[in-house]
């Protein structure tokens, strides 16, 4: 991404009075989920009539400082500049939500949680001392309060428009914390683990996507990383992912196969279920 | 056609394969949607049918805990398989349905509309007898009472069911000893028991409702001779000695108000996952939850029903947290809801024995074992009590 031009740029048509402003940040991410908003073609031209887009890189160049309504964040902080910007971020903003699994559990990039990090800089850089980098990558929950998180690596479309419209009505997002599986009964799929013997993390995933690859004969890949809900100690209050291990060695998976499967966009809150619950 | 008594008078007949063609053309003749068993991704399905082609034909299921396989049968049977992924409630209580919109003009005015349920007209092939039972108590939990579903009311009112005894029940059925059995005597417009041998390929066909005897009276069939009848009863008997489980033989509401902090939940609570499947795919549980949808403007809302689950956290949700956070509250709340509450709710049992909730747990949790194992930690348990009792008297 480019960063903001010197001149903050006046939209053509003046904001109405008492819209809300809107902006859109990111950290450590591919886009993807920004790109889910720019994908919502058909209720772009309403969401545009109701807010105010104030910081939207991705969209426009035009930006215009804070405070803002709402902020979207996507991305993990990986750098200690990150960890900087998010907090004036959360302090430019009135209701800050996190889109994604990088935002909301670090991404795949905190497969550098579990290795050396200087070891990777070291094997892939020319001159890894250019690189200025934090040993872990984390939610931006782990920096600063959220008002929201929303999941998946990307968001859902439809779930994104939900959570603007709720915090435009002043209302609670209607996100579900209930696991992939009962997205995958609603829709009517015949569940691949059961019928065909297929490996799939449905049970102990976070629901949004509409249980889309168990409808496409493909086992769930945990892209909304675990169900439910932060209980007190920590791990979710929803999720069993010890009970589910025995199940995808019975589908032909070892070891191995486990932690690639779990080692994916989730992989730090897929291995903090793991050790809560061992 | 035999002779018809009185019009309209129950009637029994047979029916062979270009019979039950008939009978699903005749159902799709009069505007119905017709919905059977057919063979989806890897299993035998309940989908909106359009000719007796679609029927399984050839194809059997293999049934387990957590386990469920197509196979193929040499016999060319349409109906001998038993209860699939989902049941009628797919159809009659439907996972998501508009209950009202609300617009708000200009001016500010509020306009309210009630949504009309779709008006739709189904016939069902298909029936298990497990399923007559399971819609029969549906009816009574969300029509019976005072809060009616008035979707479900219609489209129950309008659907014509034709039933089909059991003729292979699976590894995971045990209606029988929920006080079922794989034959039927009501509750039905038509029920058909699937008969093979020698005489050939053929269903006997039994009418019980008017309905039923008028469709019947359109269709070719002959006349119900003494071996058909009795080919009938013999696998259906057949099939009440070949149940795969069984209830043990208790009192399940007294075993389950008896069991609130039974050792045994933590045991079930170690494997289950919460994921919900059992109560999705069980023909009896009703629960909802609504959802507000708003669009961007504000200006339009609806309000939509939902299917929900005792297993979702929101389920229980209070000000401040879900009540029943555990994995271990969440279970006991499903089993002593649907084998003990239910009775003082709705006067029966909740469950009816089809084996659904263990053959779809991904990790094969099975209802008849969870009760076994609680029926004997409360014999352990009373045996205990009643020893220091003895003890104490003793003294
Ligand atoms: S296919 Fe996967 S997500 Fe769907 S019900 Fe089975 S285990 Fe759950
Ligand atoms: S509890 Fe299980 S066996 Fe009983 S009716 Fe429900 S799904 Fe069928
Ligand atoms: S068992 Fe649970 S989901 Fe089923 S009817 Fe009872 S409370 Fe509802
Ligand atoms: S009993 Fe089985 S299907 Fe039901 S919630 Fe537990 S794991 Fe899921």
């Amino acid at each position: 991404m480019t960063t903001s031009p010197t001149t903050p740029t006046t939209p053509a048509d003046p904001a109405a009075p008492g819209r809300p402003t809107l902006a859109v940040f990111k950290l450590a991410s591919c886009d993807g989920c920004q790109l889910t908003l720019l994908d919502c073609e058909d209720e772009l031209l309403a969401l545009s009539g109701e807010v105010e887009i104030a910081h939207f890189l991705e969209a426009t160049s035009a930006v215009r400082p804070g405070p803002y309504d709402l902020t979207l964040v996507e991305g993990s902080v990986t750098t200690p500049a990150d960890a900087e910007r998010i907090r004036q971020i959360r302090a430019a903003s009135r209701h800050l939500v996190t889109i994604g699994a990088c935002a909301t559990a670090g991404g795949i990039q905190a497969l550098r949680n579990f290795a050396d990090v200087e070891e990777f800089t070291r094997a892939v850089y020319a001159r890894p001392d250019y690189i200025d980098t934090l040993a872990t990558s984390t939610p931006v929950s782990a920096h600063v309060d959220v008002d929201f998180e929303l999941r998946g690596c990307p968001v859902d479309r439809r779930q994104l428009l939900e959570v603007v419209t709720a915090f435009l009505a002043g209302r609670k997002p209607d996100i579900s914390d209930h696991s992939v599986c009962f997205e995958c009964k609603r829709r009517g799929t015949v569940c691949v683990t059961v019928a065909h013997g297929t490996p799939c993390l449905g049970p102990v995933t976070h629901a949004g996507c509409g249980a889309l690859c168990p409808a496409y004969g493909r086992g769930c890949y945990g892209c909304f990383g675990p169900a439910g809900r932060p209980g007190p100690s920590g791990g979710s209050l929803s999720v069993n992912l010890p009970a589910l291990i025995p199940v995808l060695h019975r589908d032909g998976m070892d070891d191995r196969d486990v932690e690639r499967l779990l080692r994916t966009f989730n992989s730090a809150a897929f291995h903090a279920e793991s050790e809560e619950d061992s | 056609m035999t002779s018809t008594p009185a019009a309209g008078a129950p009637r029994t007949a047979v029916l062979d394969k270009d019979g039950l063609a008939a009978l699903v053309a005749a159902l799709v003749a009069d505007g119905r949607t017709v919905v059977g068993p057919t063979v989806r991704d890897g299993a035998i399905v309940l989908a909106p049918i359009d000719s007796a082609e679609q029927l399984p034909y050839g194809w059997g299921v293999e049934l387990e805990a957590g386990h469920y396989r197509l196979s193929h049968r040499e016999d060319g049977a349409a109906f001998a398989h038993s209860a699939g992924p989902q049941s009628w409630k797919n159809f009659l209580h439907p996972q998501r349905e508009k209950l009202w919109s609300a617009d708000r003009a200009k001016d500010g005015e509020l306009t309210v509309r009630a949504e009309p349920p779709e008006a739709v007209s189904y016939a069902f092939l298909g029936v298990r007898p497990c399923d007559l039972r399971a819609i029969a108590i549906q009816d009574r939990v969300l029509t019976g009472g005072h809060f009616r579903d008035t979707g479900y009311g219609e489209r129950r009112r309008g659907a014509f069911l034709v039933a089909v005894e059991c003729t292979a029940p699976g590894a995971t059925c045990f209606c029988v000893s929920m006080g079922g059995g794989p034959g039927t005597d009501s509750g039905f417009d038509l029920a058909l028991t699937e008969v093979i041998d020698g005489a050939g390929h053929r269903f006997l066909v039994r009418s019980g409702s008017e309905a039923g005897t008028a469709l019947l009276d359109q269709l070719p069939c002959t006349a119900a001779d003494r071996e058909t009848r009795q080919a009938a009863r013999t696998v259906v008997a057949d099939a009440a000695d070949a149940m795969g489980r069984a209830m043990p033989p208790v009192d399940l509401q007294r075993l389950m108000g008896g069991s609130l902090e039974a050792e045994r939940w933590d045991d079930v609570a170690a494997r289950c996952l919460t994921c919900g499947n059992c109560t999705m795919v069980c023909p009896t549980c009703f629960c909802t939850t609504t959802e507000e949808v708003t669009d961007l403007t504000g200006d339009h809302a609806e309000r939509w029903q939902r299917w929900d689950s005792c297993f979702d956290l929101d389920f229980s949700h209070l000000h401040g947290g879900p009540v029943r956070s555990s994995g271990r509250s969440r279970y006991r709340q499903w089993l002593t809801h649907k084998l003990g509450t239910w009775h003082d709710q709705f006067d029966s049992s909740g469950c009816v024995g089809c084996g659904r909730c263990i053959v779809w747990c991904p990790v094969g949790i099975d209802i008849t074992e969870e009760v076994t194992a609680l029926k004997a930690e409360a014999d352990t348990k009373g045996h205990a009590q009643h020893g220091t009792h003895e003890k104490e008297a003793e003294r």
